[in-house]
């Protein structure tokens, strides 16, 4: 059937089974907006800013593991997308992201409203495509999504000019995708694969070190079965958080820059360190010179150019994680001890770690005159539905959110890490919810980046997607404050957030609750009535101005260098 | 450690500055580059030289092959490959100077490809090191302009890649 290129836009989306997409119009997109006007079979939500409609997205594929899809017009609808996109490739977030493009006679011509989106992005998409001729869209929009979700996952752009929109053709919509030069290696080597579980099953104090990798593969459950198999302790990354259930006694925690005590000084003694999905962040690893100074390292990651980039690797297993670990597993009984005798064999290291665990457990000092924003994170794991989806911000709240909630699954805690994104939070949680409408979504935010999008709350209330926003308020730039303290001589330049915003008449301004608490008392009250309320709600948290993200290891020093909560 | 590598890649728009961009995006160098088709009008083989240490190449190989354009990508070994470069030279060639340059064209195979009264100008193909010392012989006499194409490199041997 012949149709015309914004028709076939959306019957590819139709095609690799979005349902829910997040877009603004403009110019070069009104002709697609104008056949999605009676295409029903996908949900739009209008964003108020697209940088937020593209985090939309991307919480949305977060949450659901389904690739995330953003519109944008051309120019600046266009760039407005850049730190949407970086974001999700930083974190290997699968999306496409639809521009309009100028029509193609005016491309190059400085035509109103033009930027060359294909060379802005370029070195912030895992690919991106100019679609030229609309006989070539169905196959790019196949092209675009196969890339975007196998491999290493990532977001692609697909630049399409309005002329295409309009013009016509016959629709036909590829069953198969062949990319001569992408051929991602899923498959372990099983060779490797036997090696490492050999090594592994030789060392004497082991620990899996798991990134996000471990979330994107869908391989949480064989994690755990492989650390349960051979008794290995588990330290994630804060993108690894909810990989490993960390109510569970071999669970270390985040490690790195704000990670656990206990975490950081198992990496640095440990004999074995079996990396799976993660990339040795400098976040991570502190000083890479110090970093797991004893260890023979194992690394699982899908993407050959993870693999010794920052750090040596003794045995590299290039694959999708979750086909490494199910092969661990199989080798694990096929060659050696049985689960019992594994964890007899690591009794000692286990007690090694408890003697750090209850040394220095992770803590903060309580207070009973100043809400303390650790506290607000107990409080709202322990008030919360056990599958809530929680979102965050990035700084402080951020690093207390990932220290003190206890995620124990999946794809329940939604972070901008690698690009770290002030005003990720709000958006991503409303993408969140547009995909789980029935479950509870939370964002932790500070009162600064909350500010960097909260435009969204008229996109939240319009579309009843029902976001709990918790604000952890302390009238600063909490992170920098803390940096500009410790490294600074606390001279607080530019950090002070001087204006007292009274944010329950925001919330009410655009027709969601607002509730505040400013003493420790009032604290279960709100997140009580936040809950128990229909509707978005905006819980205002009066914090402790100057509470630190503690422990910390100060920028380029050793994992064991840590500042420690008093 | 220099390198020659060569990289096949699709002969589409933008290729070159996905190729481009990488290098400068992670701070790697580039001493040459050269691109054109190959015999298949569907693919291009850009020729790079680039200098690294082990860890450094790796990155580089991995990273030109990540990226979805790339088809194949060789790190050539210098006993394995031939390289070749064309440069065209024009040199001072006045009274004593002209008979010189003339021999050192003739020793180096070169071509006299333009002359004026007070100049010549060479074209030399060869290996990068000889090309490199006909230039530094050259030099002292008064080069006045170099234009390289950087080297191309082939396998040694009957296997050819496709392409």
């Amino acid at each position: 059937m012949k149709m015309n290129g914004a028709r076939i836009l959306l019957e590819c989306l139709k095609r690799e089974g979005i349902d829910t997409i997040f877009g603004y119009p403009g110019g070069t997109v009104i002709n697609l907006y104008d056949e999605l006007f009676s295409f029903k079979e996908i949900r739009h939500i209008l964003p108020r800013h697209e940088q937020a409609g593209v985090h939309a997205a991307d919480g949305y594929a977060r949450a659901t593991g389904k690739v995330g899809v953003a519109i944008a017009t051309s120019g600046p609808g266009a760039t407005n997308t850049i730190t949407g996109i970086a974001t999700a490739y930083m974190d290997s977030i699968p999306m496409v992201i639809i521009t309009g493009q100028v029509p193609t006679a005016l491309i190059g011509n400085d035509a109103f409203q033009e930027a060359d989106i294909i060379g802005i992005t370029r070195p912030c998409t895992k690919h991106n495509f100019l679609v030229k001729d609309v006989k070539d869209l169905a196959t790019i929009m196949k092209k675009a999504f196969y890339i975007a979700r196998t491999g290493r996952p990532g977001p692609v752009v697909v630049d399409l000019p309005k002329d295409v929109q309009i013009a016509q053709t016959e629709f036909e919509y590829p069953e198969t995708v062949e990319i001569r030069g992408y051929k991602p290696t899923v498959e372990g080597h099983p060779k490797q694969i036997e090696k490492a579980v050999a090594m592994i099953m030789q060392a004497k104090k082991p620990v899996i070190y798991v990134g996000g990798g471990v979330i994107l593969a869908n391989a949480a459950g064989e994690l755990v079965a492989v650390a349960k198999r051979l008794g290995i302790p588990v330290t994630t990354t804060l993108m690894g958080l909810g990989a490993y259930p960390e109510n569970d006694s071999h669970s270390l925690g985040l490690l790195g820059m704000h990670g656990t005590y206990y975490a950081n000084m198992a990496v640095s003694h440990c004999d074995m360190l079996i990396a799976i999905g993660a990339r040795f962040d400098d976040r991570v690893t502190g000083k890479i010179a110090s970093f797991a100074p004893h260890a023979k390292i194992v690394h699982v990651d899908v993407d050959p150019t993870s693999i010794k980039k920052n750090v040596r690797v003794d045995l590299p297993i290039v694959g999708d994680v979750r086909d490494v670990l199910q092969k661990m597993l199989k080798v694990a009984d096929e060659i050696g001890q049985d689960a019992n005798a594994c964890q007899a064999t690591l009794a000692p290291w286990i007690a090694e770690i408890d003697e750090w665990k209850q040394k220095h457990p992770m803590t903060y000092k309580q207070s009973t005159s100043v809400i303390k924003p650790q506290y607000v994170i107990q409080r709202l794991r322990a008030l919360s539905d056990p599958d809530a989806i929680v979102a965050t911000d990035v700084g402080q709240h951020q690093m207390w959110t990932a220290q003190f909630f206890g995620f124990t699954a999946p794809r329940t805690l939604l972070s901008s890490g690698g690009l770290g994104t002030m005003g990720f939070g709000l958006p991503a949680a409303m993408g969140a919810q547009a995909g789980f409408p029935d479950r509870q979504v939370i964002v932790v935010c500070g009162d600064g980046g909350f500010q960097m999008n909260m435009q969204e709350l008229a996109t939240i209330v319009q579309n009843r997607l029902n976001v709990k926003i918790v604000i952890l308020n302390n009238n600063f730039l909490g992170m920098v404050r803390q940096w500009q303290e410790l490294f600074f001589d606390k001279r607080y330049s530019s950090t002070c957030m001087e204006l007292p915003i009274d944010f329950i008449k925001l919330a009410e301004a655009f027709g969601a609750t607002g509730l505040q608490a400013t003493k420790v008392e009032e604290v279960d009250e709100v997140i009580k009535k936040g809950f128990a309320t229909d509707g978005p709600v905006l819980m205002e948290f009066k914090v402790a101005r100057e509470e630190k993200v503690l422990p910390m290891v100060p920028a380029g020093a050793s994992l064991t260098e840590m500042v420690l909560a008093s | 450690m220099r390198h020659t590598i060569a990289v096949l890649v699709e002969n589409e728009f933008g290729v070159l500055s996905r190729v481009v961009g990488l290098f400068s995006g992670r701070g790697f160098n580039i001493d040459s580059l050269t691109v054109a088709p190959t015999n298949d009008e569907a693919l291009s083989r850009i020729t790079l030289v680039t200098r690294g240490d082990e860890q450094i190449i790796e990155q580089i190989t991995k990273q030109l092959n990540k990226l979805i354009d790339v088809i194949k990508v060789i790190d050539f070994e210098p006993e394995h490959a031939i390289e070749r470069e064309m440069v065209l030279v024009k040199v001072s060639a006045e009274d004593q100077s002209r008979a010189e340059v003339l021999r050192i064209a003739d020793i180096f195979r070169a071509k006299v490809i333009d002359v004026t009264p007070k100049s010549y100008t060479l074209e030399a193909t060869g290996a990068p090191a000889k090309v490199s010392a006909m230039v530094e012989l050259l030099r002292p006499l008064g080069l006045k302009e170099l234009v390289s194409t950087g080297p191309v490199v082939i396998g040694r041997g009957a296997k050819a890649w496709k392409g």
